[in-house]
């Protein structure tokens, strides 16, 4: 009659919806992998010469490298030679010059996804760049951003209106040969973001890019850059979904954060790719780089994170504390459910003195969901009076699933004071019972305990975006009851 | 208002319920009391609908219905609410925002409108006066870092905002001071009315000098072994349960 804890992770069903494809013409690099792709990537997009130099040095480098295998995921080899490294609408050729000229259908696809890119219909406040397989097919709310010196737009446009810019920060936080999968994003890298906020100005919206994959057997690699000049803030969105397939799709991003001297960069993600089928068929491999530096006194850099999407999870956003003073803080939560996999954390590199940093993960695991936080926090020797907290929790719902957690803490400098508090807790029959006899039905009580367990994150989360990651483990824990 | 018939129960292959017959009123006050593990908590969660309680035999009806054919929120929503004993914590759960879940659950099952945020505002000021509880505890997370005597009250918030049919009361004086007994006394008092019930679970008599039972029961071994009205417990009280088990172990 009554469902037991054991069958909990059975109620987690799930129910894909953005898992629809667009029907659109595009154009598509056959697969494969070689010099003459770099090359025509970047002749493509008309890079200047220190661009494709750089892809070029990336990919060999790349070409010597191993792909990792120390995190807790499981996958078949992925094969680098069976992907195609470019796709695009076909009426990229003469790019649209305003909304009028985009494809009626890719602003169908966008308005289905919650994102109209009409400026009149759009959320207010929030300027978005959306980017379809390898191409950013509209930026809205430029002129608004341009009045006060913002710079947003897709990294191709910024790499030929704003080179020298570019050229200063790109590769510097995250090198091209920092790890496999940022080596092969150096090399293949199509479309992104760029923001720059000039020194003292507070970005006047959200600013947000919503990424999706849509043509088949193709990879994503996008990169994005964003630089607060010094006193500067941003806070900033990245969304993501792809169609249903039984293929994987790999996706391999890097992002780089750069925030000067008394500035703030607040990044949010709602990772949302498709997670694959109850079997474990399908689903994207999130494999993604993202790293920010704190260049100067008092800088702060904050991640927030939902991840409820992909087969595959792998990604540690992470901060360099350089400047004096500076705050760096990592806000998670990963949901994995049938037999998706998440190894996810953060590292905290305190380099200057009186330097702090903030870690809450918040791993939840359903159906025989692996999850593991890997976290590092180092603390060099010069970088005297440096503070952490890290708070890890994992709720586990059903039997089936797994969380771990791999805390490692290298100390050099005696002043540190590091906390570290963990802790692992099924969701209780008892609090199920108790919603329930207070007339929740079982899968609204699920989601409200679970929300809850979340609530030290969704609330770092810009408000609209809050509701709608609410929404999202809802969604992701909505199931047959009964 | 609700019939429990011969009712067997058994958790993990023991008996703990075994022939239980009950039968309470509309309007009713009933208190059950009876030695610690004799299975009192067992009957509240087995009326309320919690898992893991196998029924050997025996029927529960309340209001016309099956009971034990519904789910915990069907129950709830039908007019059935359990005063925890042990009130759980819901870390990063609003109070209130459990509660406006629950209350509107309850109001789409019966087919009425939901409350919008400011009616069910006015009802909740309106209720929290009942036990003097401060408003922060609203928007607080459920039960997590209340006292003792804090979760006691808050179950009769609860309870007033929900206004149940039938409320059983598990041990809900146990823990409580002085004041704090008069003012769960109190709510419970205010929800008494010709078309309400209620189960008391109580080890005290003390209880019920402020809310006055219509009977009172003793469960032991099972079973009901003796009912009667409050001198009953006031018999209790003085003499403890030896002379009832004696009595029904010579009945048997
Ligand atoms: N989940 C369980 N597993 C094993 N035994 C249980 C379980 N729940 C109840 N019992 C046993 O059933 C018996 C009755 O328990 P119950 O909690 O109903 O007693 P009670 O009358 O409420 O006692 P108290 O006055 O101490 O609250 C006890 O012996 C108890 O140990
Ligand atoms: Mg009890």
């Amino acid at each position: 009659m009554n469902t037991s804890v054991k069958e909990l992770g059975d109620l987690v069903g799930r129910d894909y919806k953005e898992g629809f494809v667009t029907d659109i013409e595009s154009d598509t690099l056959p697969p494969g992998l070689d010099e003459s792709v770099v090359r025509f990537l970047s002749a493509n997009k008309s890079e200047p010469q220190f661009v494709l130099d750089w892809r070029l040095d990336a990919f060999r480098r790349w070409q010597e490298m191993d792909q990792p295998d120390w995190a807790h995921v499981h996958y078949a080899p992925i094969d680098y030679q069976g992907i195609s490294y470019y796709s695009a609408p076909k009426r990229d050729e003469d790019r649209p010059q305003s909304l009028d000229e985009v494809d009626p259908k890719l602003l169908e696809t966008y308005e289905k996804l919650g994102i109209p890119l009409e400026e009149q219909k759009a959320l207010a406040g929030v300027a978005v760049d959306a980017v379809f397989d390898s191409v950013s097919v509209a930026t809205t709310f430029k002129d608004k951003l341009a009045k006060v010196g913002v710079i947003f737009c897709p990294l191709s446009e910024a790499l030929i209106n704003h080179p020298d810019l570019v050229r200063k920060y790109l590769g510097s936080v995250v090198p091209a040969t920092d790890n496999f999968y940022a080596a092969l994003n150096s090399a293949v890298f199509t479309e992104g973001s760029f923001v720059y906020i000039p020194k003292g100005v507070r970005c006047p919206m959200e600013l947000s890019t919503y990424f999706r994959i849509n043509a088949l057997n193709t990879g994503q690699f996008e990169r994005t850059l964003i630089v607060a000049d010094e006193g500067s803030y941003v806070s900033y969105l990245e969304g993501c979904t792809a169609p249903m397939r039984d293929e994987n799709q790999l996706h391999a991003a890097v992002v780089e954060l750069v925030a000067l001297k008394d500035a703030e960069i607040k990044y949010s993600t709602v990772q949302n790719w498709y997670p694959g089928d109850e079997e474990g068929r399908g689903g994207i491999y999130n494999f993604v780089t993202k790293r920010g530096a704190c260049r100067g006194e008092n800088a702060k850099i904050s991640w927030t994170q939902v991840e409820t999407g992909s087969a595959i999870t792998w990604k540690y956003p992470s901060v360099l504390l350089e400047g004096n003073g500076s705050v760096g803080e990592f806000y998670s939560v990963a949901l994995t459910n049938n037999c998706q996999q998440a190894d996810t954390g953060t590292k905290m590199i305190h380099i200057g003195e009186d330097t702090s940093s903030t870690i809450i993960s918040k791993g939840i695991s359903a159906g025989r969901g692996q999850n593991a936080y890997r976290g590092l926090v180092k603390v060099l020797k010069g970088a005297k009076n440096a503070r952490n907290y890290s708070q890890c929790d994992s709720l586990l719902m059903g039997d089936r699933c797994g969380a771990h957690t791999f805390p490692y803490v290298e100390v050099k400098n005696p002043t540190a004071t590091i906390e570290h508090e963990a802790s692992t807790s099924k969701i209780g029959e008892d609090q199920l019972f108790y919603c329930r006899q207070r007339g929740l039905a079982e899968e609204d009580a699920v989601s409200m305990i679970v929300n809850g367990f979340c609530k030290e994150v969704f609330r770092e989360l810009p408000m609209e975006f809050a509701v709608e990651a609410q929404k999202l483990l809802g969604i992701s824990l909505e199931g047959a009851v009964g | 208002m609700l019939k429990i018939s011969d009712l067997r129960v058994a958790v993990d292959g023991k008996t703990i319920l075994n022939g239980l017959s009950l039968e309470v009123g509309t309007g009713e006050v009933h208190a059950i009391m009876g030695p610690n593990g004799s299975g009192k908590s067992t009957l509240a969660n087995v009326v309320a609908g919690r898992d893991g309680y196998e029924v050997l035999g025996g029927t529960v009806e309340f209001k016309g219905k099956d009971l034990l054919d519904l789910d915990p929120e069907v129950r709830a929503h039908e007019g059935v609410f359990l005063a925890f004993q042990y009130p759980v914590e819901i870390p990063g759960v609003a109070n209130i925002a459990l509660l406006k879940e629950g209350l509107n659950a309850a109001r789409r099952y019966r087919g009425e409108p939901e409350l919008d945020a400011l009616d069910f505002l006015k009802l909740v000021r309106e209720k929290i006066k009942l036990v003097e509880m401060k408003e922060e505890f609203l928007y607080r997370s459920v039960n997590e870092g209340f006292s003792g005597g804090e979760k006691k009250r808050n179950e009769i918030f609860q309870m007033a905002m929900l206004e149940p049919s039938l409320s059983l009361l598990d041990e809900t004086d146990s823990g409580l001071d002085i004041d704090a007994l008069k003012i769960v006394a109190g709510g419970v008092n205010s929800l008494r009315s010709q078309d309400r019930s209620v189960i008391l679970v109580t080890h005290y008599q003390r209880l019920l000098d402020y809310i006055v039972p219509d009977y009172v029961h003793v469960l032991a071994e099972g079973r009901i072994v003796q009912s009667g009205d409050k001198d009953l417990a006031l018999k209790l009280e003085a003499e403890g349960y030896g002379w009832i088990e004696e009595s029904a172990g010579a009945a048997a």
